[in-house]
């Protein structure tokens, strides 16, 4: 059924397609709407789940951890400094292991206060062992929490979808909602191995000594370094999972083909422009206008960020001649994340594009699209000052 | 309450597994064994960092018979939301949810989730073992230490501030069950944890917890210095049922019993040993109107 609404009503739905058990939230802009329309769910008794209204977002992310440990399927989100004000417990969810989906609306964070979007919220959270996805628009918001869930469950690992704060969440766009019968058939029940039950007691979480050691039995049991070697080899393997479950998902739903990013005009372009979220359709338009003028340019918007698909980088961009990072978030004092990654992820190759990078619309400053074509158009007949030092859009120094 | 436990009625069966990692003398040993054949089989257990973590093992070896799970510091009250939540959400309701943490853990970084828990009437035991500092993190100061008392914060004259009143706080949210206790008195901890499993919505129970290594005494002398501390009238004993406040046990003796000086508590551990005539005196003014205020309930 196709319906006219918000990204965050979009996300909404998705949590309720998927069942969501337990879900916990504190409100923050722009995340609220979503929270809000959870709440009216469960409350008017359309979504059968436990809604807890929490008194901060450390908690909320405390109630999803105890309640996944307890065999719940559990959902929370936020953004900015509510992410910030979770980061232990990130860190802790994905230490445990939980399959916690989390949307992140994505907005930038105070100092000084900005309700508006940017990306530095999730990108500082990008080594905490999460999964990250990034949504570009309302249909791929709703798709991605029903996939979210069965990709965490499949591998143990927690998933943050982001999305644009505003440019997502608050306007509105045509998109299908699924079927739940057919969300049903793709989305297996939550079956986790262990759960908290007195039948069956264990101490989780508990301390653990820097060399592994043996149990009342006299087996060896890991520790903490094996447990965390085993989440980033699960990380890894996540990269195929993601690419599994979007297949099973194109055959159950009818969407899907981009797991790990998402290429316009890529195949043939000799300059490629590189992002996460919405930006990416908006230099599609930028990408047109280019190729009318004869450049062979197109655009790749990153959809799995962590774990880094670098291989599909390589296989998807390493042979056009350039690449422009295009991003709204920054590693103070160096450059751009995402910047750094797609650079790192290309060394293995000899022939490698020039990569250039764009800071842009930090605290929501409007990203305009002559800017776009100004900066891209550059990148793509300018080679006189290549260098690692990122490039500023849109700034009024 | 109802009849009284003894020690001839205490169920036998041990919840703990022999031997854990607590220190000679720990009060925290008395009430987790004894807490824990209140709270029976059929419980999941909520843990911050905490001497609990310590005394219940390190992995992959445990001494708990009961399913726990170990959480963040300021979490407490919110993670014990979170397995109620899934309880109910897979309709096993009838499991008691128990949250067990330090007076730090309660007092201090988890006051605003416990706070918050208590304001959604969340079904669970939350029980606070206090033994007036930070011992796991060795011995610093934390809002539940008592006015005067050497911390390894505190190094020199003692705590400035009072004690913070962590009961009172919890009751203000107008929740059915406030309780105190003492690892003195383990059977009355026992009934108190009995009597709030009978009870719906959040139920709070302060357990006052000598320490050895922190306080300054001799490992022996836990139980007596955890009785000197009621008998003196410095730490209450009582219980607050659905609004109703009665002085309970060995500290309802005393409404008609004559309390012993405050000194003769504060002469047996050397974390008082700040304390100086005048202070100890303004302490006995401060202990006698609290208790004519009893009286006048």
């Amino acid at each position: 059924m196709h319906i006219i609404e918000s990204g965050n009503v979009a996300a909404a739905t998705g949590v309720k397609l998927a069942r969501a058990e337990v879900i916990a939230a504190y409100p923050i802009t722009p995340q609220t709407p979503l929270t809000e329309k959870l709440s009216e769910l469960v409350d008017s008794g359309k979504m059968k789940a436990e809604y807890i209204p929490v008194e901060s977002e450390h908690s909320a992310l405390a109630v999803c951890i105890a309640a996944s440990s307890a065999g719940s399927r559990a959902f929370t989100a936020t953004s900015a400094n509510g992410l910030l004000y979770m980061n232990e417990q990130i860190h802790w969810a994905a230490g445990a292991r939980l399959p916690i989906v989390m949307c992140v609306v994505n907005r930038g964070i105070g100092a000084p206060w900005t309700v508006w979007n940017d990306h530095q919220d999730s990108i500082s959270q990008r080594d905490t062992g999460w999964i990250q996805l990034y949504a570009c628009d309302h249909q791929q918001i709703i798709d991605t929490v029903i996939q979210a869930f069965y990709i965490a469950e499949t591998v143990s690992v927690p998933v943050m979808v982001c999305y644009d704060g505003y440019l997502l969440s608050h306007t509105y766009m045509p998109f299908d909602i699924p079927e739940q019968d057919a969300v049903d058939r793709f989305l297996p029940k939550f079956a986790p191995a262990y759960f908290l039950h007195p039948d069956n007691p264990a101490n989780l979480n508990t301390v653990t000594l820097p060399d592994i050691r043996p149990d009342v039995r006299g087996n060896m049991a890991p520790g903490y370094m094996e447990i965390r070697h085993n989440l980033h080899a699960d990380m890894r393997r996540a990269i195929s999972v993601v690419e599994e479950i979007d297949r099973k998902y194109q055959q159950a739903i009818g969407r899907g083909g981009s797991p790990l990013m998402e290429k316009y005009r890529c195949d043939d372009a000799d300059f490629i422009a590189v992002c996460l979220g919405s930006l990416s359709y908006q230099l599609r338009d930028v990408v047109d206008t280019l190729r009318n003028e004869g450049v062979k340019t197109g655009v790749a918007g990153i959809r799995l960020y962590r774990p880094f698909p670098d291989k599909a980088v390589i296989a998807g961009l390493s042979h056009a001649k350039g690449l422009i990072v295009f991003e709204k978030a920054l590693s103070y004092g160096n450059q751009g994340a995402l910047y750094a990654d797609i650079k790192s992820a290309l060394y293995p190759v000899t022939d490698r594009p020039f990569v250039h990078n764009y800071i842009l619309g930090l605290g929501g400053r409007e990203i305009k699209t002559p800017d776009l074509l100004h900066a891209f158009r550059t990148s793509c007949t300018d080679f006189s000052n290549i260098s690692d030092e990122p490039r500023w859009i849109g700034l009024k120094l | 309450m109802s009849e009284k436990t003894s020690i001839l009625t205490l169920p036998e069966e041990e919840l703990v597994h022999p031997g854990n990692r607590a220190c000679a003398g720990c009060g925290l040993s008395i009430i987790y064994r004894i807490g824990l054949k209140a709270l029976g089989r059929d419980t999941i257990l909520v843990v911050p960092p905490s001497c609990l973590t310590v005394l219940q093992g390190l992995y992959p070896i445990a001494s708990t018979q009961l399913p726990c799970l170990n959480v963040t510091f300021a979490s407490t009250a919110a993670a014990a939301t979170g397995v109620l939540g899934a309880l109910r959400a897979q309709g096993r309701e009838k499991t008691t949810v128990a949250a067990w943490a330090g007076d730090g853990g309660t007092s201090d970084i988890g006051i605003q989730a416990l706070s918050g828990a208590c304001e959604r009437g969340e079904n669970f035991i939350f029980i606070c073992y206090d033994n007036e500092a930070y011992m796991n993190t060795g011995v610093q100061r934390s809002g539940t230490t008592p006015q005067g008392v050497i911390t390894t914060t505190t190094p020199i004259r003692g705590k400035l501030q009072k004690k913070k009143e962590v009961p009172a706080i919890i009751a203000a949210h107008g929740i059915d069950y406030v309780a105190t206790a003492s690892a003195a008195y383990p059977l009355d901890l026992y009934d108190k944890i009995k009597k709030a499993k009978t009870i719906s919505g959040p139920k709070y129970i302060h357990v006052h917890c000598p320490c050895p290594s922190g306080w300054g005494f001799d490992p022996r002398y836990t139980v007596k210095i955890g009785k000197l501390a009621v008998e003196t009238g410095l730490y209450d004993i009582y219980e607050i049922d659905h609004g109703k406040f009665r002085l309970t046990g060995p500290s309802r003796k005393l409404e008609s019993g004559k309390r012993k000086p405050v000194s003769e508590y504060f002469k047996t551990q050397s974390r008082f040993k700040a304390l100086s005539a005048e202070k100890i005196q303004e302490i006995q003014k401060s202990i006698d109107e609290k208790w004519e205020g009893y009286h006048l309930f």
